[in-house]
């Protein structure tokens, strides 16, 4: 699951995206309310994709299966 | 030397589970300094960067061996805060800064009141507390302890302001054409505050590493008109240089409006800029125009003083 | 917040201080109703936020009911300063033998509460204490320690005050100290203090002034007066549309804390700029080189990207702005990156591009690597701290009226 807003670009990798465990640890620990845990895994909510501070908290959530990129920098990763 | 804090203070944070205090924790434990406990009550056990919270400022003295912190940073709501304030002058604590906003002048004065009583003193309300460079820092004042360094260098000149962002701003000032800041207080920008310029002075004078002052300064209230009557009556030996912002509000159509903070609404003809200006140099204190008029102006006054 | 004089006296009365038997009313047919309940000669007196009534026409004096209802239904239609009455009040015209001014503020310098009290009441107290210092008595009280009413009679002898007139002034002000620290005061004023043929006191005119961060404790007493939560604050002057808009934006997220006016403003220079003092400092800047801004703002707090970008695009939605210039004092909290994204996405949202849009971009601190990566991306020009808020202000002020001369 990808999505890409203005400055920066989220993926959460297939394999996690549809655990709920996974989906309320995102939600949980993302202080900008980028993921929203859901019975089916997870949801990416676009309009706050802008909103990321880069604090990588949800790269602890599972480990290299989330990927926040930065659009303006050529699309480098975190 | 500084004034108010060195590199032995040892300072509690009081609320210090709230997201803005857990920031400043952190930032001041890298800068160096001694948090010694935290307090927010029903919160007893956990720990913040390391530092361990309880329900009172008595279970923290007591965690401590009965040794009582020199400071206490105070970010709780304005509800509480005359509370939390009370507890830690109770407690014996002498240096306390109070980031809080908007808290009701009624507090606020109660707070001064109960404070002198004890033979303590308050910095703030409405302020980012204050810095040694290199040696400590209480309150979030220059931010990250990469950010603080890189605006503050160790020197010889102290600041104090009305504004937090402003004492930053000014130091760094300072720190790039090489004088560097001795101790820079953000004093706080509300009416009513529990130290003003005045108040600060005798501390700086007896400070030997400070051999001059900046201050930034804006309408609203007679604290220049205070520290110009200060500096008339006490032979300072310590050149003070004054920045003013918000002329425009002198404007007529600004009337009435307030801008920035809590305590620059113009109340009377004295608390406008014009007025101000004008008493600051009459007591020989310059108003300069623009802050990077700052250092050449403090380097030739500290050369006068020191031929003189 | 500010209270119209009929709220005031009602503050007034909950506290004990004697007033008069007065009405208010919308409705010129009920001020006739008053007049004839109070069965005399009476005062009817315009409600409105603003000095000046009286010159205006705001006061007339009436002798009979029906006079006193054709006053009312004129008054009713008289704007003052800008200002339509919220009602009248109907006031039974006293029979004065002296004026008195009672009255407390908060002095800054002292910390605490000060008492005023003059024998020379009815006038601007100003006036009377840089002419006739000796009848003002003054005296400061403890926000700490109970009031006990000595402290009031000291104040009061102290304008040169004895008799009869001290035993009973000095409850009243006693009475008026208290309710100024109970109910979170600026200013509580009565002016005049009426002293009746018959030795009694009453207020015949009363000034309040809350304090705005006093407001959430006293909830009870706003709600009593019947002030509805919609009045706010009661600013001095009525907020433009920008200002509502700007004040919306705020409210609707906690993150960080934006402001904006342009009550005042008349120029095209769009102001993206914070913090407290660096607004102040920045709006000074442009001016004194001759740029004239359409507007003052400040960012603070660390906000998200949507407050920085609603803020700008308020700016830039105002009438005759082409461009904006982005600058603050170095920033601790704020986030530099964060305040980009905002303002780029507010251009980018509007159809603009941003590199012309934003004039300069000057906001060193917290997070500057990060958001200087972005404002290359756009090709918008920026500075770090070697430049400084004067030259960036410079900066801006060149290129926007530069361009439009």
């Amino acid at each position: 699951m990808k999505k890409d807003a203005i400055f920066i670009g989220v993926e959460v990798a297939d394999s996690v995206a549809s655990d709920p465990a996974v989906g309320a640890k995102l939600d949980e620990v993302c202080p900008v309310n980028i993921f929203k845990g859901t019975d089916a895994g997870v949801d990416i909510v676009e309009q706050n994709i802008d909103e990321c501070v880069l604090c990588k908290l949800c790269y602890d959530v599972s480990p290299g299966n989330v990927t926040i990129t930065k659009l303006y920098d050529d699309g480098a990763a975190l | 030397m500084s004034i108010l804090i060195d590199e032995n203070t040892t300072f509690i944070i009081q609320g210090i589970t709230g997201r803005e205090a857990v920031n400043l924790t952190r930032e001041c434990l890298d800068y160096g300094s001694k948090i010694v406990g935290g307090v927010t009550p029903g919160r007893k056990g956990r720990e913040v960067h390391g530092v361990p919270v309880f329900d009172t400022i008595e279970q923290v003295i007591e965690h401590n061996g009965g040794a009582i912190p020199d400071g206490s940073v105070v970010t709780v709501p304005p509800a509480g805060t005359r509370d939390a304030v009370f507890e830690a002058l109770a407690a014996g604590i002498k240096t306390i800064v109070i980031v809080t906003e908007r808290i009701p002048r009624r507090d606020v004065a109660a707070m001064v009141e109960y404070a002198d009583q004890q033979g303590a003193r308050i910095i703030g309300p409405n302020c980012l507390g204050l810095i040694v460079p290199g040696v400590a820092k209480m309150g979030g004042i220059g931010g990250p302890a990469k950010n603080a360094e890189q605006a503050y260098q160790p020197g010889s000149v102290g600041v104090m302001s009305r504004s937090g962002g402003m004492t930053t701003e000014i130091s760094s000032t300072l720190t790039a054409a090489g004088l560097g800041v001795s101790t820079a207080v953000s004093i706080g920008g509300d009416a009513i505050i529990g130290s003003t310029y005045a108040e600060l002075m005798p501390y700086f004078e007896a400070d030997p590493q400070t051999e001059a002052i900046v201050i930034y300064t804006e309408p609203g209230g007679r604290m220049e008109a205070q520290l110009s009557a200060w500096v008339k009556e006490n032979n300072s030996r310590l050149p003070i240089i004054a920045f003013m912002a918000g002329k425009f509000m002198d404007d007529e159509e600004m009337q009435g409006m307030s801008f920035g903070h809590a305590g620059t609404i113009v109340e009377g003809k004295e608390d406008s800029a014009t007025e101000k200006i004008a008493r600051l140099q009459e007591a020989g204190i310059p108003v300069v125009e623009r802050i990077d008029e700052i250092p050449d102006l403090v380097k030739a006054k500290i050369a006068e003083r020191s031929a003189a | 917040m500010r209270f119209f004089e009929y709220e005031a006296r009602e503050i007034v009365k909950r506290a004990g201080i004697p007033v008069t038997d007065y009405g208010f009313t919308t409705d010129a047919a009920e001020a006739k109703t008053i007049a004839e309940r109070i069965g005399g000669p009476t005062v009817i007196k315009s409600q409105v936020l603003t000095g000046g009534r009286m010159k205006a026409g705001g006061v007339k004096f009436a002798d009979t009911p029906e006079e006193a209802s054709q006053h009312a239904a004129d008054i009713l239609e008289l704007e003052i300063n800008g200002h339509w009455p919220r009602g009248v009040l109907v006031d039974p015209k006293a029979e004065v033998k002296q004026e008195y001014y009672a009255g407390v503020v908060w002095d800054g310098t002292a910390k605490k509460p000060l008492m005023l009290f003059s024998d020379m009441g009815g006038i601007d107290i100003e006036q009377v204490a840089e002419e006739h210092p000796d009848h003002v008595g003054r005296g400061h009280f403890s926000p700490l320690q109970p009031f006990s009413d000595y402290q009031a009679k000291q104040v009061i002898a102290a304008a040169g005050v004895t008799g009869k007139a001290l035993q009973r002034a000095t409850p009243i002000l006693a009475r008026l100290a208290r309710l100024f620290l109970e109910n979170d005061m600026l200013l509580a004023e009565i002016n005049p203090l009426a002293e009746l043929h018959d030795g009694t006191f009453v207020a015949l005119d009363a000034h309040m002034e809350m304090e705005d961060e006093g407001m959430v404790r006293q909830k009870g007493l706003i709600k009593a007066l019947g002030i509805a939560p919609e009045e706010g604050t009661r600013e001095g002057h009525t907020p433009t549309p920008f200002e509502e808009a700007v004040k919306a934006i705020d409210a609707a997220d906690h993150r960080g804390v934006i402001q904006g006016k342009d009550t005042g403003f008349h120029g095209n220079i769009g102001l993206v700029i914070g913090a407290g003092g660096g607004s102040l400092t920045l709006t000074d800047a442009v001016r004194q080189q001759g740029g004239k801004p359409a507007n003052y703002s400040e960012i603070g707090g660390n906000p998200s990207v949507a407050k920085a970008c609603g803020l700008a695009k308020e700016v830039l939605n105002k009438d005759g702005v082409e461009k904006i210039a982005v600058m603050m004092s170095i920033v601790s909290n704020t986030r530099v990156d964060i305040v980009a994204r905002g303002v780029i996405k507010a251009c980018l949202e509007l159809g603009k591009d941003p590199g012309e849009t934003i004039a300069i971009f000057r906001i060193p601190g917290a997070w500057e690597e990060e958001g200087f990566k972005i404002l290359d991306k756009y090709g918008i020009e920026y500075c770090d701290r070697s430049v400084s808020l004067w030259d960036a202000a410079g900066r801006a002020v060149a290129k926007i009226q530069g361009e439009a001369a």
